[in-house]
């Protein structure tokens, strides 16, 4: 087909007022009608509708077009629908052009006039373009039906377990030394109050016994490389200085280990040994040794561990081991990190004893942490107040702007757990009180029936600062109760802080590795908010959790689910398609200098001893252009992408 | 008893919005701002409600809760939606200053009628704006001196005050700085009338400094109080006025540093020192003024509760020095109570509206024989005086 009898058909679409109300279509319809090679124009209400996608088809048909241009949205949003309303047609996918005159025009300006004029502009860049434009061919690959998931907390146990289920293998990373997560720090949860370990244990459980799943704990995730389908993933186990296939789990040897530190299990509130399981219930029951930790690593000598290690499992010349796994698709499921309130100094968190986090709280209140559920002062008195101040760096734009989603419902189910347990009055200071989920507004009720005060105010301070009898020994809580509009000073025993969900502090490493974006607040960012919100724009890898956006246990498990799914999808598909519009190597001109090869972020270019020239392979290109634009000789060229095309385009925007 | 019903006006809303009070659809009305506002400790203000009553058009602009806010800035550091509370507070009171709303309180209106008709608050000659220098031979400032030093109108006109313009004076000679002042076309940097809200008065005054300096060839201006700092240096560039503002608290610490000049006689007391808001909050500048003082040989700098970022505003801001505040209400009784509680014999102070706010208070509540209120400028002075 030679561009001469090009005869491209042009689709304006409205996009209800999206682009008609700002974008004067009749006109830019009448301006495509008069360039060249152009042989039909329209312009239609919603042109991705079944009606608007028809009239393409129709077109196609009967008058013989063998080009397309449809101006409308991004391509990302609609490129494929409208590629495979022209295979439909009987026209390749690859004859097909979109000019965005939603995103690039109507919707960043308000001036019609000039909104006009770009989108001519883009649409006779288009035309201008697919003249050029070649037919392709897609390609399919074999998938590899093995999952990753990493991180082992209730996401990535969902996860695996409806992948393990679904007959295919899984191999789950988790970085601690047991899978459970945060959601195995919890005591109850909310609404229902059902205890996190009874309902969690059961799946950890599974998930460690699973003969479809490959637990990995105390292991990260070092590389990954290759494509959708056809990942090759590095995992660096941590020496655990334990022999898994020894022990019994007995625990004698954290019994008889000397050292003591902060229990990061609880949240530093207990202590730990220097060889550990982090709870009781971890799975598997395998302690490790923190070498960091150690007096035998730091100073050659103690091996109380091994002494009294019955079978013998202590190992301490144990080295890390870099595993090397083939997976078609990863899901990451790495979980979040909690707020430091530290930088508040107003609330007094590390300067006053008992302002704590709420997560020192969890540990506080569970009967399988420190004080065994015992509500305690650090003086190992029960409180005859509380006061829990919600936001505390949620919905603030010098930390996070977001809303950390939880805190609202947990902050209720603590004032259920308090008066449960002790007789101390509660006070809650909110904003608003978000309490959006099943069953949840409905807990709301039958907590304010328990008598607990809510003050309309976010905490302004926390002070020791008394100003009265009343007030001596107390901390003292500084808050407007905007209802009444005065401020309250309220005396109590302790203030707890609801914690921002925060990003993991590696997310940024980790969503290199798995090469997908974040948004700006800095978790994993999702294909698309609505419609694919456990994608990622990276193929093969799907999202689950909180590494995604804070959000709670029910949610969690639902999207933990949908990843599973699309993964389960993809695997039981057996292929999946890849990118037509790959680089391609003159291999006559090709100088043989090799710097592609190492650009190339897909490592899909190899070098040919025998002619001295480097090749692509289809298979792994994803037609990013780094070569394409590396290349000295200029003789790498990207299919769909080729400089004829991409001038045309310009010459076409400028016409 | 029934309850008033009203209706949110748009009208009034947009008003405020076009006299600068945009960020007021920020707020979400949480409270934090009541709940740390230190006039809360003293009397009523819910500075929260008002925001809120703004948002809705139904701002009462003859009420006098208006004039309350010292636009010390407290609030703005902690507010979860970054809204700049005095900016709205200015946007409320240009309705009344600049556009004729409401009741202007009768205090700020004499001292606006001074700004308007001799260039400064306090209603003295333009003539004499110089007078305090008089016998200190100070040089005229030309286009090939280095620094112009801009004396505050307190420090110009008020007796307590032109102590610390004639201490700068003779520190900066004693360290051979080259600088020069000017006359009496100077007027008042305006810092606190555009915070009281009369933008136009205040853009008027801007534009005489403004054109005085350039006409003079200045590039470099030396201040001893850190509002003439704030409005020089952060808002004077919107009328064309770029100069490097510095405020002698970064200068005498360099001076210090460079050993040109040297506290060498001690001063064997303790002392605490007040963070300025305009100087703290609004310059960031909590370093400087304590390594000064604890560069003077025997002195010993102890620390009031609510410091630096936290400190507690003297009362002086955004106009508040000229209007009466009740006693009892006022911030810097607190304060000289907080100075004296940690035993404290001298208040040190970097600011002229703190030294007028503390030496009144100190005066009225009869505590001047246990607290010295002395500017840093006057203490550097007398250690290197030996």
């Amino acid at each position: 087909m030679t561009k001469n009898k090009a005869k491209v058909g042009v689709y304006i679409c409205h996009c209800g007022s999206n682009i008609a109300g700002v974008v004067d279509v009749k006109d830019v319809a009448a301006y495509a009608q008069g360039l060249p090679s152009v042989a039909a124009v329209k312009d239609y209400v919603y042109m991705c509708s079944d009606p608007g996608q028809n009239i393409i088809k129709e077109d196609i048909k009967h008058l013989g077009l063998n080009r397309v241009v449809v101006a409308c949205c991004s391509p990302s949003l609609h490129e494929l629908t409208f590629r495979r309303a022209c295979q439909e047609a009987g026209l390749n996918p690859y004859l097909f052009q979109q000019a965005n005159i939603r995103e690039q025009c109507s919707w960043v300006t308000e001036d019609a006039a000039l909104a006009t004029v770009k989108a001519k502009a883009l649409v006779s860049g288009a035309v201008s373009r697919v003249v050029h434009q070649e037919p392709l061919e897609k390609r399919e690959v074999e998938i590899n039906p093995n999952t990753l998931v990493i991180g082992g907390g209730i996401a990535g146990i969902q996860a695996a377990l409806e992948i393990a289920d679904g007959g295919y293998k899984v191999y789950l990373v988790e970085k601690t030394p047991s899978v459970g997560g945060h959601m195995a720090q919890l005591d109850k949860t909310f609404p229902t109050l059902d205890c996190s370990s009874c309902i969690l244990t059961p799946k950890m459980t599974q998930a460690g016994s699973h003969p479809n799943i490959e637990l990995m704990v105390y292991s990260e995730v070092e590389e990954i490389s290759g494509y959708v389908g056809n990942f090759k993933v590095k995992v660096r186990k941590k020496a655990k200085y334990v022999d898994e296939e020894k022990c019994t789990g007995c625990g004698i040897c954290q019994t008889k280990c000397p050292i003591r530190v902060d229990s990061e299990f609880d949240a530093g509130i207990g202590k730990r040994k220097a060889i550990y399981t982090p709870f009781a219930q971890a799975v598997p029951n395998v302690p490790v040794i923190v070498a960091e930790e150690c007096t035998y690593f730091i100073k050659g000598k103690c091996r109380a561990c091994e002494k009294f290690c019955e079978p013998g499992a202590i190992d301490f010349e144990q080295k890390d081991e870099i595993v090397e796994i083939d997976v078609g698709a990863i899901i990451a499921s790495t979980g979040y990190g909690v707020f430091d309130p530290t930088p508040m100094a107003h609330y007094g968190y590390g300067r006053l004893d008992n302002v704590i986090t709420s997560l020192e709280f969890e540990r506080l209140v569970s009967s399988a942490g420190p004080t065994g559920g015992k509500i305690q002062l650090k003086d190992g008195s029960t409180p005859t107040s509380i006061a829990i101040a919600h936001c505390i760096g949620s919905r603030d734009e010098k930390y996070h702007e977001y809303c950390s989603r939880v805190c609202c419902m947990y902050a209720l189910k603590y004032s259920h757990l308090i008066k449960e347990k002790t007789e101390a009055d509660v006070y809650q200071m909110y904003i608003d009180m978000r309490c959006f989920g099943k069953g949840y507004e409905e807990f709301y009720k039958r907590l304010s029936e328990e008598g607990v005060k809510f003050i309309r105010g976010k905490v302004g301070e926390v002070t020791d600062r008394a100003i009265s009898d009343e007030e001596k020994g107390k901390l003292i809580v500084l808050a407007e109760d905007s209802l009444l509009g005065n401020v309250m000073r309220v005396p109590v025993d302790m203030v707890i802080l609801c914690v921002a969900l925060e990003p993991q502090a590696d997310a940024e490493n980790t969503a290199r590795k798995l090469g997908i974006s974040r948004s700006a607040d800095g978790f994993y960012l999702e294909r698309h908010p609505k419609l694919d919100p456990v994608a990622t724009t990276t193929d093969g890898v799907f999202v689950a959790g909180c590494c995604q956006g804070p959000k709670d246990i029910p949610d969690t498990v639902a999207q933990a689910s949908a990843a599973a799914a699309r993964a389960l999808a993809m695997i039981s598909k057996g292929k999946v398609e890849v990118e037509a519009a790959t680089a391609h190597i003159d291999e006559e001109r090709c100088s043989g200098c090799r710097i592609c090869n190492d650009l190339c972020p897909f490592s899909s270019i190899t070098f040919d001893e025998e002619k001295k020239v480097s090749r692509v392979n289809d298979a792994l290109c994803k037609g990013c252009g780094v070569c394409v634009a590396a290349c000295p000789s200029g003789i790498i060229s990207g299919r769909h992408f080729t400089a004829e095309q991409i001038i045309a385009e310009i010459e076409g925007v400028l016409a | 008893m029934t309850t008033e019903t009203v209706t949110p006006s748009q009208e009034v809303a947009e008003i405020l919005l076009q006299q600068g009070g945009e960020m007021l659809r920020e707020c979400y009305q949480c409270g934090t701002c009541t709940a740390i506002c230190p006039w809360n400790q003293v009397t009523t203000f819910t500075i929260r409600k008002l925001i809120h009553k703004a948002q809705m058009g139904l701002v009462d602009f003859e009420d006098q809760e208006i004039w309350r806010c010292v636009g010390c800035r407290l609030c703005v550091d902690r507010c979860p939606r970054g809204v700049d509370v005095p900016k709205v507070i200015r946007a409320i009171r240009r309705v009344v200053m600049d556009v004729g709303a409401g009741v202007v309180p009768h205090a700020l209106r004499i001292a606006d009628k001074n700004l308007a008709g001799v260039g400064n608050p306090l209603g003295e000659p333009r003539e004499k704006r110089n007078d305090w220098a008089k016998s200190l031979d100070v040089k005229t400032f030309t286009k090939d001196t280095e620094f112009l030093y801009f004396a505050c109108c307190y420090q110009c006109y008020d007796s307590r005050c032109r102590a610390i313009s004639r201490a700068a004076v003779n520190i900066l000679k004693k360290a051979k700085v080259d600088f020069g002042i000017l006359g009496a076309e100077q007027v008042c940097c305006g810092e606190s009338l555009r915070k009281a809200g009369h933008e136009s008065l205040y853009q008027s005054l801007a534009r005489t400094n403004i054109e005085v300096f350039q006409q003079a060839g200045v590039k470099k201006i030396l201040v001893t109080s850190p509002h003439c700092l704030h409005t020089f240096r952060d808002e004077y560039g919107e009328f064309g006025g770029n100069f490097e503002v510095i405020h002698t608290a970064q200068y005498i610490s360099t001076l210090i540093e460079e050993g040109r000049i040297k506290p060498t006689k001690r001063l064997g007391k303790r002392v605490t020192y007040h963070d300025s808001c305009c100087l703290g909050r609004y310059a960031g500048m909590y370093d400087e003024p304590r390594q000064i003082l604890q560069s003077i040989p025997g002195l010993e700098l102890v620390e009031m509760r609510n410091t630096c970022q936290y400190a507690l505003c003297c009362g002086g801001c955004a106009g508040r020095l000229w209007q009466e505040t009740l006693k009892g209400e006022r911030f810097a009784e607190t304060r000289i109570e907080q100075a004296l509680e940690i035993g404290a014999s001298v208040l040190a102070v970097y600011c002229p509206y703190c030294m007028v706010n503390f030496e009144d208070s100190l005066l009225s509540s009869g505590k001047s024989e246990s607290l010295r209120i002395a500017d840093i400028t006057e203490l550097v002075e007398e250690a290197i005086s030996a």
